[in-house]
C-alpha cells in the first residue's frame, strides 16, 4: 500500500449526494480477477454514453478540472461493499476523497487501499464547491499527520477524524494483514478455548 | 428484553464480547469470525493476495463458497457463455480446490444466493459472527448474529487469520409495535423505515429490530428486514433469537443435533438484550402507519406509501434538490405525481431480499388462475436450488407457467445485472430486490422497489396498483 503523508492538489468537484458504488463502478465491470485497470471505467455511465462517447458535461471529461482530490456530495460510497469502487478511484489517480459524510464500508475499503476519505463539515463542503465553480484551479492542502484540510484561497481549515490505527497504517504504507499475522498465538488460544467450551 | 442484570448488555454487546481475540488500547478489537461466506466476485483478488504471501486459508472448515452474482439463470448445465463470467466462476472453483474450501457451485444441489443458502443449510446460527464480501450479509442478523459486509482486502484478512480488526460501532434499536395491515409485508416495513430515516440514517450504527411486529414475523420475513439494513447505511441489522428462530433451525443439515442441540439452545436463550441495556439511539414505529411501499427515486430511501404522491421540489430540503431532480429525470417521473397507474415493462421477483419460498408462495397465491399483462416480462428467480425444488414440489411452477411467468434457475440475476438478466434502458421494472440505483438493473434501467405482492399485482395488470384492493 502506498503511504500517505500530505498532499496539495487541485480538485475535481462532483456535487451529487448519495453517490453509490454502483455509479462509481457498475456491476458489469466487476468480472475482472485482478485489481488493475478499474480507473478506465470509473463513473462509467456518467462519463460515457451508450456508444462509448465521452459526455462533455461530466466533470471527468472537462479539462479545466484536474487533480488528485475528488470532492463529492454527502453520503459518498453508499450501497455495495465492492472494493472495486475504491480501486477505481485510486487507479484513476485520486488520493483523497472529500465529502461531508461517507458510507462505512467504502471508508474502510478506501483506507485499505491508500485512498484517504476526508470528512468535512457541510459548510466547508459548500464553500469549496462554490469556490471550484469560480476558480477550477483552486488547490486544497491535506495533511494526514495533522489531520487537517485547508484551502488557502478561501482561508478555511478543518480538522478531520481518522482512527489512530488506520492513520498509522496509512502514514507508514502498511496494511492490516501484517499486524494480524503477528497475532497467530492469540488466535490459536482463542480457538482452543472455543473448542474446549463445547 | 429478558434478564435483569447488574451490567445489562445488548444482544450485540454479548456476541461482540464473546468474539474478542485481543483488545488493546488505541487499537481496534481483533474479532474472531465464526463463518465466512464467499462468492466469485469479491474474492479472486483476496486469494491472489494469499498466494503472493504464500499463506494458507486458516480455517477452510469455517469458509463456505457458492457461485451466485455472475451466473446465468438459464441453462446452468451448459458452460457459461460470457468468457469473463466463466473465468471468474472457474477462478472460484480453482481457489476452493487449491485451498480446501467446500464449494456449492453450479450444478450442486445446495447452490444459490449466498445469503439464502447459509440460513437454509442451518450454517447461520444465533450468536455467531458472520462476514462476506457482500453488503447484504446483514441478512443473517435475522438469526441473532453479528453479520456484516466487508471489502476484498478484509476477505483476504479473514481467509488468512479468521479475524478482522474492528472498532465497535454505535448501536441503534428500532422498535416496531402493532399489527400490520392486510397486504403489508416485511419488505414494506423496511422500505418504510428507510424512507423515514433516509439512505444514510443509520450510518455508523448496528441496528437491532425489536417489538411485537418483529416478533410476529417468520424467519424469512425477518431476513428481508435485516437484508436491507445496509440501505439506510447500517453496518448490519439483527433480531433476537426466539422460538421462531429455533423452530426454523431445528433439523437443518448444519444445525446442532441431539445433546449438542440442547446445549446450543440453552446458550442461544441467554443472548437477547438484558432489561435496562442502553443503545446510542432508539427509534419507534407503529405497524399501523405502514402501507405497501414503492420507491420512485434512485436510492432506497426515496420511497412512498403506494397511495401517496412523490414529493414536490418545495418539499425537499434545498441542498438535496439537485440530487432529487437528477433522480426524477433519470426515472422519467414527475415531482408531486402518484405512481398508481404507472405503466410497468418488467417484473423481477428474486434477490437475497425476496427470493425465498415464502416470497414465491405469496406471488403464486396472488396470480393463481390469472394471466400476466401481455407487454410485461416477468422473471421469477428462486434464491437457491432448494427453493427451486420446493417451488416445483408445491407446483408453483405450474401456476407461474400458466400466468406466463418465467421461472428460471437460482442466482442474483437482475438484482445487479452482472449476468445476462438486464432491464433495457428506459424500461420500468417493479423489483423485489434491494437497490434502485441508476443502472443497477442494467444501464438506463428504471427500478421501482416493492414487495413480492405489489410485484405480483403489477405483473398481472401491467401497472402499479394498491394490493390492498385485492386482499381480503
Amino acid at each position: 500500500m502506498q503511504a500517505f503523508t500530505k498532499l496539495t492538489s487541485t480538485c475535481v468537484p462532483l456535487p451529487v449526494e448519495n453517490i453509490d458504488t454502483d455509479q462509481i463502478i457498475p456491476a458489469r465491470f466487476l468480472k475482472a480477477t485482478s485489481r488493475e485497470g478499474f480507473g478506465e471505467n470509473l463513473f462509467r455511465d456518467w462519463r460515457y454514453d451508450a456508444q462509448g462517447q465521452a459526455k462533455a458535461d461530466f466533470v471527468l471529461n472537462q479539462s479545466r478540472y484536474q487533480g488528485q482530490i475528488l470532492v463529492a456530495g454527502k453520503n459518498f460510497g453508499c450501497g455495495s461493499s465492492r472494493e472495486h469502487a475504491a480501486w477505481a478511484i485510486a487507479d484513476y489517480g485520486f488520493r483523497v476523497v472529500v465529502s461531508s459524510f461517507f458510507a462505512d464500508i467504502f471508508k474502510s475499503n478506501a483506507l485499505n487501499n491508500g485512498l484517504l476519505p476526508v470528512q468535512v463539515s457541510d459548510v466547508f463542503l459548500e464553500q469549496l464547491f462554490a469556490q471550484l465553480v469560480q476558480d477550477p484551479g483552486t488547490s486544497v492542502q491535506v495533511s494526514l499527520a495533522e489531520q487537517s484540510i485547508s484551502c488557502a484561497v478561501l482561508g478555511i481549515r478543518e480538522h478531520f477524524e481518522i482512527n489512530a490505527f488506520k492513520k498509522t497504517c496509512l502514514l507508514q504504507g502498511v496494511d492490516n494483514l501484517g499486524y494480524m499475522l503477528q497475532q497467530t498465538e492469540a488466535i490459536a488460544a482463542y480457538e482452543a478455548a472455543q473448542e474446549a467450551a463445547r | 428484553m429478558k434478564q435483569k442484570n447488574a451490567n445489562p448488555q445488548t444482544l450485540f454487546d454479548k456476541i461482540w464480547q464473546r468474539h474478542i481475540v485481543k483488545a488493546a488500547e488505541g487499537l481496534p478489537d481483533l474479532l474472531y469470525i465464526d463463518t465466512h461466506y464467499i462468492h466469485e466476485v469479491t474474492t479472486p483478488q483476496a486469494f491472489a493476495a494469499l498466494r503472493q504471501r504464500g499463506l494458507p486459508v486458516r480455517r477452510p472448515d469455517r469458509t463456505v463458497a457458492t457461485a451466485d452474482h455472475n451466473v446465468p439463470t438459464l441453462n446452468q448445465h451448459l458452460p457459461i457463455q460470457d468468457a469473463l463470467s466463466k473465468h471468474q466462476v472457474d477462478t472460484l472453483i480453482q481457489n476452493c480446490a487449491d485451498f480446501g474450501i467446500e464449494l456449492y457451485g453450479l450444478g450442486h444441489p445446495n447452490q444459490g444466493i449466498v445469503h439464502v443458502i447459509g440460513p437454509e443449510l442451518g450454517i447461520t446460527q444465533p450468536g455467531k459472527t458472520i462476514v462476506c464480501g457482500d453488503s447484504h450479509t446483514s441478512t443473517h442478523g435475522a438469526f441473532g448474529t453479528i453479520a456484516f459486509g466487508i471489502g476484498t482486502s478484509e476477505v483476504a484478512q479473514v481467509l488468512a487469520t479468521q479475524c478482522l480488526l474492528q472498532y465497535k460501532p454505535k448501536q441503534m434499536r428500532i422498535q416496531i409495535d402493532g399489527t400490520l395491515g392486510k397486504g403489508v409485508l416485511a419488505k414494506d416495513i423496511i422500505l418504510y423505515i428507510i424512507a423515514q430515516i433516509s439512505a444514510s440514517g443509520a450510518t455508523g450504527y448496528f441496528v437491532e429490530y425489536a417489538g411485537t411486529t418483529i416478533e410476529a414475523l417468520s424467519m424469512e420475513a425477518r431476513m428481508t428486514i435485516c437484508n436491507m439494513s445496509i440501505e439506510m447505511g447500517a453496518r448490519g441489522g439483527m433480531i433476537a433469537p426466539d422460538q421462531t428462530t429455533f423452530d426454523y433451525l431445528q433439523g437443518r443439515p448444519h444445525a446442532p443435533q441431539g445433546k449438542d442441540w440442547e446445549r446450543a439452545l440453552a446458550d442461544w436463550k441467554t443472548l437477547p438484550t438484558d432489561e435496562g441495556a442502553s443503545y446510542d439511539q432508539v427509534l419507534h414505529f407503529r405497524a399501523e402507519d405502514i402501507a405497501p411501499m414503492i420507491t420512485y427515486g434512485t436510492n432506497p430511501g426515496m420511497g412512498i406509501g403506494i397511495g401517496q404522491r412523490i414529493p414536490t421540489l418545495a418539499e425537499v430540503p434545498p441542498k438535496e434538490q439537485a440530487s432529487f431532480e437528477q433522480s426524477l429525470a433519470y426515472m422519467g417521473l414527475q415531482a408531486g405525481s402518484s405512481l398508481l397507474g404507472q405503466k410497468v415493462d418488467y417484473v423481477f421477483v428474486g434477490s437475497c431480499t425476496n427470493a425465498r419460498i415464502e416470497d414465491l408462495r405469496l406471488v403464486a397465491e396472488f396470480v393463481k388462475g390469472k394471466r400476466k399483462a401481455p407487454d410485461v416480462e416477468v422473471w421469477i428467480i428462486p434464491g437457491s436450488q432448494q427453493v427451486a425444488r420446493q417451488a416445483k414440489a408445491e407446483q408453483l411452477d405450474v401456476i407461474f407457467r400458466e400466468a406466463g411467468f418465467e421461472l428460471r434457475e437460482p442466482g442474483c440475476s437482475a438484482c445487479l445485472g452482472m449476468n445476462e438478466d438486464k432491464v433495457p434502458a428506459g424500461k420500468y421494472c417493479v423489483s423485489t430486490s434491494n437497490r434502485n440505483f441508476e443502472g443497477r438493473q442494467g444501464p438506463g434501467a428504471r427500478t421501482l422497489l416493492a414487495s413480492p405482492l405489489t410485484a405480483a399485482a403489477a405483473a398481472i395488470s401491467g401497472h402499479i396498483e394498491d394490493v390492498r384492493e385485492y386482499v381480503g
